[in-house]
């Protein structure tokens, strides 16, 4: 979408307000509500992929060497992930500013 | 079950049908519930959406977090929307229409739209034997609108409109059994889940989804929001509510009980109750109230368990 | 085949929704909508009519099956009557801006309390401002032809709006009157097939009634408005080409007798037609006085209704509705709005007339006239006049 959503005007709204874009709601950027952000130690984690599948945000992703690591563009910094992390890889941190 | 030395990845349908960037509050239960649950279903999923938290931290004019045709209308007609779909599809099938096949319905709700305001619908829903799936994803009060109760809150809670006062302990009201409304109307699928319990949970999503005929699962989806809990700990606070006998894991399947779970005895409430702030106020005796409760409806639930067990081996 | 019959109103409209092929029917009872969806179950029943009847629990999970049968791309009919109407009410509100081309016959009836099964028409006023398209029928015929155009305007690509039928509950719907039935091919020529652009499709996703925040909320409205507003001329166009493929013509406003006339009254609904005799008898008593009836309530045509009166002296406005505390009739009240600011406009007064099913006569309707004209002239206590009512 070229205009802002600020800017859209009636004659820009679908019929019936429908919204054809699946999934475009991945362009807002939650990772800004974050207090605390989490950081990993990949040498303990045996890649089971639990944290993934207990992540609210659905963030969680294998990295290109095939650890489960969240996307922070989405991660709000519930600690879920370190919490039921088997191997203790990750640790919760304060984001500082 | 629930092992988890396993490989999640190689197990687990990787597509999200729910995307990253909703507005849930840190830590959701209800968002995790969802996911969970909708990767236990393929795309051939139509969902029907009550008004609350979900509808609202997933929809936001002009975007959407779903992946699935989704419609919200109102908070207590979602089970009617949902019979409108199913039996336009059912119609327009037979009258010739090219439509994907092997449609299904999903309807969604929080306790609210489903307990109470939304009770009639659903049971007139699940009467007529429409062929789709209600799922109500429990957070034990009116989340959205600020914690008010809800007939789905557990005795002795505090909520803003069952709080905790000089002459009060909070909800006085036991938890209306809402699995087990949906078990009376004689559906052919009835389970309870929890996102603690993620396998269990999509087992039974899977079942209640290619179940043909009205299915309904209720999860149980902690809001530490809501609740008081630390962020962290909703998996622990899901397991603590079925290790204690407080939220039973079973399923109701052609009126045939089974647990989903053995729990050889069962953990004392107040390892549920103390985590959390809404029951922080709670005496002794009203702890011990619950507890009695709750063994109770326990027992109640292996009696069913047992004699459908009996008359099975008998037939 | 053409086929004319003697047949009970609300069977012929059941008949009309077999002609137009609806594919759903969500409906729960209520008189006097009873016949209508009790005789749509029976064509079901039967195989006469290939359609899916969802006997639901309530009128509000009637209206809310309909969102969900229309949005999934289903041609939707529904039928109710006040109460059923006023538990729906909520629904009904969230048919017009989801687009949703449902058509719904409403029985009018009064409402409760007193309870009151009899007609009037303050079921209809209380849904006036939810969007629908809102046509209102006097006999039989008019029902019939109306139900099948309903469809037809519904699911016009530049409408895409819902439609409601008034038809007056016993006094229309429970007579026998001659009713012409026309050829199953030729509704099928003159209402081409459901195209809802955008229905639930798992092979393309869309999201339907996303919540609106205030920088957005406005302008959805302003989009649901243009819409209605701009059905008037496909809702004209379809009552034209009905008139060509079938001989009976519609609009917006109809007159009798009311061209140069320098009285007239204004009808809506089936009282219309007594008014009619009656206004035949003054005009043989050498009366100059004519009759417009209001066939199109929402979007209200503004433009016809000034064009009708604008040689008349006297406006005499008959409502079967009360908006209590407030200016009389609400028909009467949105009439006297759409000619505040013309130059020269009649005089209006303002009648209520019976309520909650309560016969106005031939007689009654030329007392009422002179009454009216006497009350232009020399002007009443009252912002407008009960009729009948008993001292």
């Amino acid at each position: 979408m070229a205009k802002s959503e600020n800017e859209l005007t009636w004659k820009d709204l679908e019929i019936g307000c429908i919204v054809e874009a699946p999934g475009s709601a991945r362009k807002y950027e939650s990772g800004t509500w974050r207090s605390q952000r989490p950081t990993y130690d990949f040498t303990r984690c045996i890649k089971c992929g639990l944290c993934a599948l207990y992540c609210p945000e659905g963030c969680i992703e294998q990295n290109k060497d095939g650890h489960f690591e969240a996307d922070l563009y989405y991660c709000k910094g519930c600690g879920i992930c370190a919490r039921e992390c088997p191997t203790r890889v990750i640790k919760m941190v304060e984001e500082v500013e | 079950m629930e092992k988890y030395a396993i490989y999640v990845p190689r197990l687990v349908n990787k597509e999200e049908k729910f995307a990253p960037g909703h507005r849930a509050c840190i830590g959701c239960g209800e968002a995790l519930a969802i996911r969970q649950a909708f990767k236990a279903m393929d795309k051939n999923v139509i969902v029907v959406n009550a008004t609350g938290c979900a509808e609202i931290f997933t929809s936001q004019l002009p975007n959407t977090s779903w992946e699935l045709p989704w419609i919200h209308t109102l908070f207590e007609n979602t089970a009617a929307v949902a019979s409108g779909v199913e039996a336009a599809y059912k119609a327009m099938r037979r009258k010739g229409a090219k439509l994907p096949e092997n449609t299904k319905v999903v309807a969604i709700g929080g306790d609210g739209a489903t307990s109470d305001i939304g009770i009639q619908a659903i049971s007139g829903a699940m009467e007529r034997g429409h062929d789709f799936t209600y799922i109500c994803f429990d957070n034990e009060a009116y989340m959205n609108t600020g914690v008010q109760r809800s007939s789905s809150t557990p005795f002795g809670a505090t909520t803003t409109t069952s709080p905790s006062g000089k002459k009060s302990f909070g909800q006085v009201t036991w938890k209306k059994n809402m699995p087990e409304i949906a078990a009376a109307h004689n559906i052919p699928y009835v389970a309870t889940a929890t996102h603690g319990y993620p396998f269990d949970l999509m087992e039974k999503v899977r079942k209640a989804v290619n179940t043909p005929g009205p299915a309904y699962v209720h999860i149980l989806s902690v809001c530490p929001t809501g609740w008081g809990s630390a962020t962290d700990t909703i998996n622990r606070q899901a397991r603590l509510a079925v290790q204690t006998g407080i939220f039973p894991l079973y399923e109701v399947e052609n009126g045939v009980y089974k647990m989903s779970i053995d729990l050889p005895r069962l953990r004392p409430v107040a390892d549920y109750l103390k985590i959390q702030r809404r029951f922080r106020h709670l005496s002794d005796d009203v702890i011990a109230q619950i507890q009695k409760r709750v063994k109770q409806e326990y027992q109640k639930l292996l009696e069913k368990v047992n004699v459908t067990k009996r008359t099975k081996s008998k037939s | 085949m053409v086929t004319r019959v003697g047949i009970e109103v609300s069977i012929a409209v059941a008949e009309a929704v077999k002609l137009a092929n609806a594919d759903v029917i969500a409906a729960y009872p209520i008189t006097p909508q009873t016949h209508i969806v009790e005789h749509l179950a029976e064509l079901v029943a039967d195989g006469e009519l290939d359609a899916e009847y969802i006997p639901v629990e309530s009128e509000h999970s009637a209206m809310s099956a309909c969102l969900g049968s229309a949005a999934a791309g289903a041609r939707t009919f529904t039928a109710t009557a006040s109460q059923g109407l006023a538990l729906m009410n909520e629904v009904v509100y969230v048919a017009a801006p989801m687009r949703l081309p449902i058509v719904m016959v409403v029985a009018n009836r009064s409402l409760s309390a007193p309870l009151s099964i009899w007609p009037d028409h303050s079921d209809m006023m209380s849904v006036r401002d939810t969007g629908w398209i809102q046509i209102i029928v006097e006999n039989g015929q008019q029902a019939v032809d109306n139900t099948i155009i309903a469809f037809r305007i519904a699911e016009d690509q530049k409408v895409l709006l819902p439609v409601m039928i008034h038809q007056d509950g016993f006094t229309l719907t429970h007579v026998i009157e001659p009713i012409i039935f026309p050829a199953q091919e030729a509704v099928d020529k003159y209402l081409p097939k459901n195209r809802f652009p955008l229905p639930l499709n798992p092979d393309r996703p869309v999201a339907m009634g996303e919540f609106a925040p205030p920088f957005i909320f406005t302008e959805t409205k302003w989009a649901q408005e243009v819409a209605l507003q701009n059905s008037k001329k496909v809702i004209i166009k379809a009552w034209d080409e009905f008139a060509k493929a079938f001989g009976r013509k519609y609009m917006p406003v109809e007159k009798y007798h009311s061209e140069g006339a320098k009285v007239l009254i204004m009808t809506m609904g089936s009282a219309g037609e007594t008014a009619s005799v009656a206004i035949d008898e003054l005009r043989k008593e050498g009366m100059d006085v004519g009759q417009i009836r209001l066939r199109l309530w929402r979007p209200f045509p503004f433009q016809e209704l000034r064009e009708a009166v604008k040689d008349a002296e006297v406006l005499i406005m008959m409502d079967r509705a009360l908006s209590y505390g407030g200016p009389g009739g609400p028909v009467a009240s949105e009439v006297k709005a759409a000619l505040y600011n013309q130059t020269k406009r009649p005089k209006i007064v303002s009648y209520v007339i019976s309520l909650g099913g309560r016969d106005t006569t031939v007689s009654g309707f030329k007392d009422i006239v002179k009454q009216g004209i006497e009350i232009a002239d020399k002007g009443s206590k009252n912002e407008y006049e009960i009729y009948g009512v008993r001292e």
